[in-house]
């Protein structure tokens, strides 16, 4: 390490709050509170779940065709993205491998952009070298936090500070004042369930969440349960379910690819890897991304060995996240197997502690998501 | 009531048969208890030996017997119920109940003063 850790702006209230900190993608952040990872989980598939997100990366890119400068990086279609709505991309490499998910929303007079914390320098070394030759500015905003409100009650309890999010659909994006601060706010989240990611300022963030967290339907939840609640969502984690040498076809991400970049598209490719990403839509790849679910009770973590046979035979795929499900009660996972496999339904066995454990494939996500269509 | 520096308490009863399980302490660190494997009944264990896998929502760990000697009984209920490693590690959560060779290997281990120091 020897690198200092970070602290966002929310740090003393995690303190405050007795969150058990942990380092993060450089920084120090709130694996869980007081009540624990079940509880917290639970809590935001019930009621509301406030996290903080500020480690991501916030980045403004401005300028003259941005939307099409932009879509030289990522295989989804930014130009027809209607201001005030926001999507989900990737960003690919040559080989066609992902090498990092991100949000785009288009805010009228540029585009907002969030990145995985751990990916923040890389992604905007990417955009600068690729962008700002075609007189793009690429801006990492360091004066905002980002907050993130999930579960059913997230719409009545922001809605308490401003009503317009009511009217707000999900993957809307609005700039509205909350708790005295200009706040970027978009109905989105990484839980599965309805809520709002909100950029605000930072002199303004403990303001902000301390607000939030006075309403009784509010609970601080941390990394812990964030992870829970994206895996059972079906959600993929960042340089574990994808990384660069996966594929979004192989990991299920097709329906992030609109079709006006697919072969035949009036914007078809031009985005890196081009060739291999469009080729495996008709020529699919011989490994896919699945839900998994354990027959027992062990849970399944990642790099647990899958196999086709209950003896022998060679390891036929692998667990890339998996843990505990509590809405389920039951384990969970996500993996890799080859396309045979894949069906859901389909019988494996997992290797734990040198143990072969059933698993059954399963259809993605475990828990419906709640959002506001 | 002895304790050692991996967190588990050991109880000897009037037959000389050990009751272990874990610390309020090392429940704490655990986190959820979402998962708990037992031992088998009349195994035979050695000082060391991982016999137990308790899985929370972070992570797998291990408990290691605590002497050497057989494995008298353990606490079925605790596979159906892991969440009771959180709720009463010191009472109802127990895990085995080993008989051991050399009751007097028990003398290497803390009392409960020495382990609060211990964890500080």
């Amino acid at each position: 390490m020897g690198d200092a850790l970070q602290r966002t702006a929310l740090y003393d209230l995690h303190i405050d709050l007795g969150a058990r900190m942990v380092p993060f993608a450089g920084y120090e952040m709130p694996v869980q509170y007081p009540d624990g990872v079940l509880k917290e989980h639970l809590h935001t598939r019930a009621q509301a779940g406030l996290f903080d997100v500020s480690h991501m990366g916030q980045v403004v890119l401005r300028g003259d065709g941005v939307a099409a400068a932009l879509e030289s990086l990522v295989p989804v279609d930014i130009a027809g993205l209607a201001e005030g709505r926001q999507r989900y991309a990737l960003f690919t490499n040559d080989d066609g491998g992902i090498e990092d998910d991100l949000m785009v929303a288009n805010r009228g007079d540029h585009l907002f952009v969030v990145v995985n914390a751990a990916c923040k320098e890389p992604d905007v070394a990417r955009m600068r070298a690729a962008l700002e030759p075609l007189g793009i500015t690429v801006k990492l905003l360091e004066s905002r936090a980002l907050l993130a409100l999930q579960g059913p009650a997230a719409e009545a309890v922001l809605a308490e500070h401003h009503p317009g999010v009511r009217d707000m659909r999900f993957m809307d994006v609005e700039t509205l004042p909350l708790a005295g601060a200009e706040c970027w706010v978009s109905r989105s989240g990484y839980t599965g369930e309805d809520g709002f990611e909100i950029s605000v300022p930072q002199a303004a963030a403990v303001a902000l969440a301390r607000a939030l967290l006075a309403d009784g339907r509010v609970a601080p939840i941390g990394l812990g349960a964030r992870d829970s609640l994206r895996l059972e969502a079906g959600l993929c984690l960042y340089g574990h379910d994808i990384d660069a040498a996966t594929t979004p076809v192989s990991a299920g991400l097709g329906w992030a690819i609109q079709k006006v970049r697919r072969s035949g598209g009036d914007r078809a490719g031009g985005f890196p890897g081009a060739a291999k990403i469009l080729g495996e839509f008709s020529d699919p790849p011989a490994m896919r991304r699945v839900g998994l679910r354990p027959e027992g009770r062990a849970p399944m973590r990642e790099g647990t060995a899958l196999f086709d046979a209950e003896t022998g035979g060679t390891a036929a795929g692998r667990v890339t996240s998996g843990g505990f499900g509590p809405s389920l009660g039951a384990p969970v996972a996500m993996g890799y197997v080859p396309a045979a496999l894949a069906e859901p339904g389909t019988r494996l066995w997992g290797e734990v502690r040198g143990k072969r454990l059933a698993v059954s494939v399963a259809s993605l996500p475990f828990v419906p998501a709640g959002f506001k269509r | 009531m002895k304790y050692t520096e991996e967190h588990e308490w050991l109880d000897v009863d009037d037959e000389g048969i050990v009751t272990v399980g874990i610390t309020a302490y090392a429940a704490e660190q655990l986190g959820d208890v979402v998962f708990v494997e037992l031992p088998e009944v009349g195994k035979t264990v050695s000082k060391d030996d991982e016999i137990v896998v308790i899985e929370s929502v972070k992570a797998a760990s291990d408990i290691l017997a605590p002497l050497d000697g057989e494995i008298v009984d353990v606490n079925e209920p605790l596979a159906d119920e892991p969440g009771k490693v959180n709720d009463d590690p010191e009472g109802e959560a127990w895990f085995f109940r080993i008989k051991p060779d050399d009751l007097s290997a028990m003398d290497d281990y803390m009392d409960e003063a020495a382990y609060k120091k211990f964890i500080g």
